[in-house]
């Protein structure tokens, strides 16, 4: 372990901190998904990956993360910032006329950390097994990450790319699911149903492992689990359980803040609610 | 006219095969994928030398192009195959933000355009995917027009970093162009140099200009021919330097004359140098069972309607 996980909590608080600020300084964005996987990102970039801030899109030796549901980029900027990508003061351009912090994340501004554009749902998990299968042929050993989210497996190409990964034996692949249970017109459950995803994902030939996406010391715990499963012929699915909006007493559990802004008082009741640590952008 | 013969005919998609083949073994980063079409895009010689740089994807497409994406970032030079109805309309979106907008090196490979396909009929004919290419920031589109030609526009597309759209075909056709040719992504083949008119054409319809060239001669026209292979970019210089001297144009593709080569040049020639323009191409239209020859013949796009639109085009030009 590269921090403890009270370390690994208090960066999460700051993370959760700049992604209610990003969204409330533009007025736009997606706060709910970003919350519900501050701890995750965290996890992964602070303690999971092995992987270097001195960015090259080869990535060749060290892991690769993919984000698919590239709207939820607060948290994913936040964690490359924090972790040394890029300077933290860079976050107060998100959204903004000529930022490399597109709406939602890029290659096309060159943007360090980011390897592929997403937003579009449905694609992360093909160019993952891409990438993934790239370092197969490069003998390169490291591995690949990508996170979706679990209204975005209502995209039929997730399917393709959840046939083909077992078949091909894609295993130095963790695909992690954002199981939050809402997307922008409510529930899922009420929108299209999900059933269940663990017998899905393993009836189509995956090691499926849950975790608590909530829960620091679990999720740590999962990921460095899912670790010891690759290279078993299999890929591996995080099934995460998250709460949307984690974090902020009043945008939790609900669809409705998917996808907006809080106004100068949701902001400071936010922010009230989630400890500075490692000082404000 | 400056004279072509052939002594062979051969597709299009075989020429691809041979110029994947040589590639790969040019470039040990060369890779191959297919949508279940290993077949028809003639990928069995690159898949029985390198087996393990092959990937069959089954009927997927939209993964394969994600997939593809993928392979760029380790440094592979992945090369797409299916249909070209399967590589670009349904996969528009796939290579518009995994491959395009992410500046990712895929050599959208894509067989059995347009009518010539024949008899599958118009859910296999898209006439509609170089405008769809074309309309991509950054994306190269590059149609040829026979065996050698093709061979070698795949082995320079492994050479060339950037997404590329390449278009070829099913039929055999004749195999007219030098075959140690040195393919340039961008600039135009002179076919034949003259001065009463220019024809530029794409693809299949090459073949068809120098025959319509052969017939204007002997009806005392002389033509100018030039092969635009590289439909994007456009080689502006050639298409103008032309025009300045015949000052009337017609454009051949076997493709909707919506969105492709012909209104590349139209673009052009409106802003720079405003000339007289005929289009042989299909007239807003799907196409329809048939033989090749027969679709051609129907949908308007034979030597004969090169030759008339010609005629048309140089009366208009008051020529």
């Amino acid at each position: 372990m590269k921090h403890t996980i009270n370390e690994l909590e208090d960066i999460a608080s700051q993370v959760r901190r700049d992604i209610v600020r990003m969204v409330h300084g533009c007025q736009s964005g997606h706060p709910g998904g970003s919350l519900g996987c501050a701890d995750f990102m965290t996890a992964l970039y602070f303690d999971v990956m092995n992987h270097t801030t001195d960015f090259k899109m080869d990535g060749i030796g060290e892991d690769l993360f993919f984000l698919s549901n590239g709207h939820i980029s607060p948290v994913f900027y936040s964690a490359l910032a924090r972790s040394g990508y890029f300077e933290v003061s860079e976050l107060a351009t998100f959204r903004k006329l000529n930022s490399r912090l597109q709406g939602h994340p890029t290659t096309h501004e060159h943007l360090p950390g980011i390897r592929i554009a997403s937003g579009s749902l449905g694609q992360g998990m093909s160019v993952a097994i891409g990438a993934a299968q790239a370092k197969k042929l490069n003998k390169d050993h490291s591995l690949v990450y990508v996170l979706l989210g679990d209204g975005e497996l209502q995209e039929g190409q997730n399917w393709e790319a959840i046939m083909y990964a077992p078949h091909n034996k894609v295993d130095n692949l963790i695909a992690s699911i954002d199981y939050n249970g809402q997307q922008i017109d409510g529930p899922t459950e009420k929108v299209l149903s999900l059933e269940s995803l663990q017998a899905k994902f393993e009836a189509f030939g995956w090691h499926v492992i849950t975790s608590n996406g909530n829960d620091m010391a679990d999720i740590v715990k999962a990921l460095h689990y899912a670790k010891t499963l690759t290279g078993k012929g299999k890929p591996i699915l995080n099934l995460m359980s998250t709460i949307m909006g984690n974090g902020v007493d009043f945008m939790m559990g609900s669809h409705k803040w998917h996808g907006i802004a809080p106004n100068d008082e949701q902001l400071a009741a936010a922010l009230a609610q989630l400890p500075s640590t490692l000082k404000d952008y | 006219m400056k004279k072509y013969t052939y002594t062979e005919k051969k597709d299009t998609r075989s020429g691809f095969g041979a110029g994947l083949l040589e590639a790969g073994q040019k470039n040990p980063e060369v890779v191959a994928l297919c949508a279940d079409l290993v077949g028809s895009l003639k990928m069995d010689a690159f898949i029985k030398e390198f087996p393990e740089r092959f990937f069959q994807i089954g009927i997927a497409e939209a993964n394969m192009i994600g997939i593809a994406a993928g392979l760029t970032i380790g440094g592979k030079v992945p090369f797409t195959g299916t249909f070209a109805n399967f590589s670009t309309g349904r996969v528009y979106d796939q290579i518009r933000q995994s491959v395009a907008y992410s500046n990712k090196n895929v050599k959208i490979c894509a067989s059995h355009a347009g009518l010539t396909l024949g008899e599958d009929g118009a859910t296999h004919q898209i006439l509609e995917d170089i405008g769809l290419m074309k309309m991509l920031p950054g994306m190269t589109v590059i149609n040829t027009c026979d065996y050698n030609q093709t061979k070698a526009a795949t082995i320079a597309i492994a050479e060339y970093e950037g997404p590329v759209y390449l278009r070829f075909g099913r039929p055999v056709i004749p195999v007219f162009t030098d075959p140690d040719q040195k393919f340039e992504i961008g600039k135009a083949w002179m076919v034949n140099e003259g001065t009463d008119v220019t024809i530029v054409a794409t693809g299949h319809m090459v073949w068809k200009a120098i025959e319509a060239g052969e017939q204007l001669a002997e009806m005392g026209i002389d033509a100018e021919i030039i092969n635009i292979h590289t439909i994007k970019p456009l080689d502006e210089a050639a298409i103008l330097k032309s025009l300045k001297k015949t000052g009337c144009v017609v454009t051949c593709e076997e493709h909707n004359k919506f969105g492709g080569l012909g209104e590349s040049v139209a673009r052009l020639l409106s802003t720079e140098l405003p000339s007289p323009q005929e289009f042989v191409a299909v007239n807003d239209s799907f196409g329809e069972s048939g033989t090749p020859d027969q679709l051609m013949t129907k949908y308007g796009l034979d030597t004969i309607n090169i030759v008339e639109a010609v005629q048309k085009v140089m009366k208009r030009a008051n020529k």
